[in-house]
């Protein structure tokens, strides 16, 4: 979307019934570095690529714990990000102290969206003409009594529940790997779920690889309070996903082009020979390919037809992590 | 200094600032553009006491009797549910004033509360409770409030009344069956709360409890814990003053809540002793 004439503040409609400085703060999130959020029938999983600004500082931290049963991934605006974080803490300690009982997820995320009257949080800003909205997306997982939640709330102040979902720089190639398997999340372990995350990471890894230092693992579940996997907690999770993570990106792209019977001979002679030398050199086509179904899935689920997925290749903001 | 609405104080008058559960979108907006950052938007507003109001130089002065009173309040856990029991009693002193008060009140499906003490105080409790469970409702996500949920918000509200030095003259019995068990708790006007299988409030804990404690088993049938409640109730009319001779039963099970239309227990009085009560006691009137 290019600038225009209504896009000065968010009290300003355009013509074709457009907000655009909404429209622009949903593209902040989508600067952000990718993170994904999926669940079971039993655990919920949130998984998040690490920024460092330069090789001399440590990651940008982007998943926080909310409460016991609760925690986020942000995308975005990192400061924005804390804000919310903060806001949510507050609202959960307090229902403990209060109720003393878990605040349930969907009250939350509603609190922190919108509850269609004008005191709540995302949605004032895009009513106010000295405000601004957020500019940071989150991913919310939790578990309460209706079981495993994974929610989204967006900067235009929306809420949405998701069985998956990714967000963040090159995210598309994340929730295409998603889309592709979600059907077996369900009765999937927490192993298998904390890998399947980690593949759908991979996707979105532009260039290297996943390593513990460069991205973070989180999992809730019924008897698991949330808990935040990084560094040596994480390391067993990415060797074990790395091993498959080659095979399955190839297939998963080529497979788009070539179909998968013409493709099956490739992946035996991958797996016979040097799984590592022969994903380099499907790597190639594997990109092309990324590109091709980026474009053709470019309009699912992104607001009036921005092409942010394949197309946001642009250096990052020093804020924005 | 933040502006803040003056409370109800005696010196200020009633109405100065609506007492509600939850705050109103409009306080809100307010506490978010003064940059009240941390107020959460669960509990009702924080209000100040002017102090230059109060009449110059004497202490503050709150709540300090009780007017329209109610009696005890009883409680029991059996095997599929709780049952609570009071009269409908609502007492001006020694005069027996209110003769059909329902002192058991149903909150939602799954839990019932009893007050005794001042009544005026437990009809504003039930409409912070039918407060948050009108929000519950129109928040349409199918949560409600669950008896535990439900006694430690009662704890919270009485406690900081008290830390205010303007207490809700109550003791509330909390009563509720959810998850497949039943929960029995109370709370008293200074804000002690616990729970058990058996509570009682008032001359209930002097009167009732006693019987309670020999013949109460968790696994009791509903038959057995009516008849414990009625023996309990009727020690309660027989020696407590400020009673009459009309019950009401609550009974919450997984079904919900049923309160009774209210019944009256037969009672003896030729006992002997009854005959001159000051046989033993020489110099009594």
């Amino acid at each position: 979307m290019f600038r225009n004439q209504y896009d000065t503040d968010v009290t300003t409609w355009s013509p074709q019934g457009r907000i655009f400085q909404i429209e622009y703060a949903m593209e902040a999130v989508k600067q952000g570095s990718a993170a994904v959020g999926l669940k079971s029938k039993e655990y919920a999983v949130l998984a998040t690529l690490k920024r460092a600004p330069s090789e001399l500082s440590s990651y940008q931290r982007k998943v926080f714990k909310i409460d016991d049963h609760m925690g986020i991934a942000i995308s975005g605006l990192t400061a924005d990000g804390r804000i919310l974080c903060r806001y949510m803490r507050n609202e959960c300690l307090n229902h403990r102290y209060v109720y003393d009982s878990a605040m349930p997820l969907g009250r939350m995320v509603r609190q922190v969206a919108d509850k269609a009257q004008v005191a709540d949080k995302a949605q004032v800003g895009t009513q106010r003409s000295w405000k601004r909205p957020y500019g940071v997306g989150l991913i919310v997982a939790g578990y309460d009594e209706a079981g495993p939640h994974v929610f989204y709330n967006c900067p235009s102040g929306n809420y949405y529940d998701y069985k998956a979902f990714a967000m963040g720089a090159r995210s598309q190639a994340a929730k295409t790997y998603l889309e592709r398997q979600f059907e077996s999340f369900g009765g999937a372990s927490l192993d298998e779920l904390v890998k399947h995350a980690l593949h759908a990471l991979q996707a979105s890894l532009q260039d290297g690889e996943l390593t513990d230092k460069n991205c973070s693992v989180a999992v809730v579940g019924k008897d698991t309070t949330f808990t935040l996997l990084e560094d040596e907690a994480l390391a067993p999770y990415i060797t074990g996903a790395l091993a498959s993570a080659c095979c399955c990106f190839c297939r998963l792209f080529a497979g788009a082009l070539l179909g998968d019977e013409a493709l099956a001979p490739y992946i035996t002679a991958v797996k016979e020979e040097e799984p590592e030398a022969a994903g380099m050199e499907a790597e190639q086509p594997a990109a092309e390919a990324e590109g091709g179904a980026a474009a053709a899935a470019g309009g699912e689920g992104e607001q009036q037809g921005g092409g942010g997925g394949g197309g946001d290749e642009g250096g990052a903001a020093p804020m924005q992590e | 200094m933040l502006h803040r609405p003056p409370s109800h104080s005696a010196a200020i008058g009633p109405g100065a600032v609506p007492c509600l559960a939850l705050p109103t979108p409009a306080a809100l907006e307010q506490r978010q553009q003064l940059g009240a950052a941390q107020a959460p938007s669960c509990g009702a507003e924080a209000f100040t006491v002017d102090p230059a109001a109060l009449a110059g130089g004497q202490p503050r002065k709150h709540t300090q009797y009780p007017y329209v009173t109610g009696t005890s309040v009883l409680g029991i856990t059996y095997k599929d549910g709780v049952l609570l029991a009071s009269d409908t009693l609502g007492a001006y002193g020694s005069t027996k004033r209110y003769k059909s008060f329902e002192r058991l009140r149903k909150v939602n499906d799954v839990c019932a509360v009893g007050a005794s003490g001042e009544l005026s105080d437990f009809q504003y409790i039930m409409r912070l409770l039918e407060e948050l469970s009108d929000d519950d409702f129109c928040m349409d996500d199918g949560h409600h409030l669950k008896p535990h949920e439900v006694h430690s918000y009662l704890c919270r509200v009485l406690y900081n009344r008290r830390n205010k030095f303007d207490p809700l003259w109550n003791s509330i019995v909390v009563g509720g069956f959810y998850g497949g068990k039943p929960f029995l708790g109370t709370v008293g006007m200074i804000g002690t709360n616990y729970t058990d299988e058996h509570v009682a409030t008032g001359f209930g804990n002097h009167l009732a409890r006693p019987l309670m404690r020999e013949k109460h088993r968790p696994d009791m049938s509903e038959e057995e814990a009516t008849a414990l409640m009625h023996e309990c109730l009727k020690v309660c009319y027989y020696r407590d003053k400020n009673s009459i001779n009309k019950f009401q039963l609550a009974k919450v099970t997984a079904e919900g809540v049923t309160i009774s239309e209210p019944f009256a227990l037969e009672t003896d009085w030729n006992y002997k002793l009854f005959a001159n009560p000051a046989a033993n006691a020489p110099g009594t009137w």
